[in-house]
């Protein structure tokens, strides 16, 4: 069976669909109806802009069975201009070359498979600048 | 009137040369640099296809028109490489561009012509007053069989245009399509591969159906070769449109900005409307541009567009069909193309 959680958060996976806390301008990434820095209530809905830069990274070499094909891989966490932060793969580079402060567009790109014949997962993935 | 008012173009940034697959099957290299004039492909990534394609050309239309994606009435997808056999491409698009829910969605298929197929219904109903606005999109991820002809250019990448009745980059002042039973190219259900029928593909096909439909476009139209500053024809190699462009009277000048193929690859439905897309990059106020599409099976569509006064400033919106031909690149061996292509098994 398709996974529930992925079908209901597609919003924020495939639009990048996040909250701004009117009370004290906090962004969260995905989308909270509680601000996490004042408890406030009342959130905005905006979609973060495809591009970010890498606050920190790793590589992963032995990763979960469905991403065997890509390993080594590097993963990041990215914060968009609006300061929404999302952790993401960095692909189309070097993983080595993914460090902190790398700029990188985010992308659309298939994340996983659910097995042989079950649905195609999509969400977003950094791709190096330039 | 109807035309464009947005468009957008994605091609993957891994490449293969033409010479690294002829080494592979014991080829000469240069005999298909020569022959075909194929120098590099396009191959998507382990996490592109169609739907990703789709939706990367897409948000550049959108950028480009500047409008809200939410009052798009109709998109459609054509491809002959839809990553589901059943469930359509359209519903991710939709919902990842800000599409969905009150859209009318469909998926195209028509060998390499589903691009414009999909252009051609989204701009009907645009003009018909059906819908404001029309995304017609063509992207391919296609495959050759190992150590056929068809390896050297069946590659990645799409492109995406939005119709609209205002504020247009292009107009469309004029279509036409031409369609016949011809089985020069098939892929049966179930089968990986697709398969050509040999002698069917050159003189019955492409170029009887390609020649058929711009001649009759340009007749119809009262237009000649020597009007346009710019014709597209379908790429399945680097000979064919080049062949067809001399044969209707065009010369290489109006043939080169859209002859995308030597370091692209034929990215099948998405091919032409990529062509496109390099030319509208660069297009002048009132260059006319021809287009004329192949899908085997076989039919063409062409479009007669005129640049208008908008389209130079709203290029610098979305990326160039250039900045992502000449930008940055990975160049694989036969063997990381082929797991990227997934021909090599794997124990679950
Ligand atoms: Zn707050």
């Amino acid at each position: 069976m398709p996974s529930p959680r992925y079908w209901r958060e597609r919003a924020n996976r495939f639009r990048l669909e996040a909250a701004r806390c009117k009370g004290c301008d906090r962004v969260t990434y995905p989308a909270r109806t509680i601000c996490p820095s004042c408890r406030g209530t009342d959130l905005e809905t905006l979609n973060l802009s495809r591009k970010g830069k890498v606050v920190t990274s790793t590589v992963v070499h032995v990763g979960p069975s469905e991403f065997t094909m890509e390993a080594p891989y590097a993963m990041a966490v990215v914060e968009t201009p609006e300061g929404g932060r999302l952790m993401v793969q960095v692909v189309d580079c070097e993983p080595s070359d993914v460090q902190p402060g790398l700029e990188v567009s985010l992308e659309f790109r298939l994340i996983r498979r659910e097995g042989h014949s079950g649905i195609l997962c999509y969400g977003h993935k950094g791709v190096p600048v330039g | 009137m109807a035309g464009i008012v947005g468009y957008g173009a994605y091609i993957p940034r891994n490449r293969i040369k033409s010479e690294e697959i002829a080494r592979q099957w014991g080829k000469d290299p240069q005999a298909i640099s020569r022959g075909l004039l194929l120098d590099e492909k396009s191959v998507p990534g382990l996490d592109e296809d169609t739907i990703t394609i789709s939706v990367a050309a897409g948000l550049g239309a959108v950028e480009r028109a500047g409008i809200d994606p939410s009052v798009i009435g109709a998109l459609y997808i054509g491809s002959e490489s839809h990553p589901y056999a059943v469930k359509p491409s359209g519903t991710i698009v939709s919902e990842a561009l800000g599409i969905t829910p009150e859209v009318h969605v469909a998926d195209f298929e028509f060998a390499c012509k589903a691009g414009t197929e999909a252009m051609f219904v989204a701009l009907g109903l645009v003009e018909s007053g059906r819908v404001e606005y029309a995304m017609g999109i063509g992207a391919d991820t296609s495959q050759g069989a190992p150590n056929d002809a068809l390896e050297f250019s069946a590659s990645a990448g799409g492109a995406a245009y939005l119709f609209g009745k205002e504020n247009l980059l292009v107009e469309v002042l004029d279509t036409y399509s031409y369609t016949t039973d011809t089985p020069d190219f098939w892929r049966r259900e179930g089968e990986f591969y697709p398969r050509h029928g040999g002698r069917f593909t050159g003189e019955p096909a492409y170029f009887k159906h390609v020649l058929s439909a711009s001649r009759a476009i340009l007749d119809r139209s009262g237009y000649k070769a020597s009007d346009f500053r710019h014709a597209i024809f379908h790429m399945p190699n680097g000979k064919f449109p080049l062949s067809a462009g001399k044969q209707l009277g065009f010369t290489k000048e109006q043939l080169e900005v859209g002859w995308l193929v030597p370091t692209m690859g034929n990215t099948y439905s998405g091919s032409s409307p990529t062509g496109l897309a390099a030319v509208l990059d660069i297009a002048e106020p009132d260059d006319l541009i021809l287009i004329t599409s192949f899908g085997s099976g076989a039919g063409s569509d062409s479009f007669i567009l005129r640049a208008t006064d908008l389209l130079p400033q709203r290029v610098e919106r979305a990326a160039t069909v250039k900045s992502m031909l000449e930008g940055p690149r990975r160049y694989l061996t036969y063997g990381q193309y082929a797991k990227f292509r997934e021909k090599i098994i794997l124990n679950d």
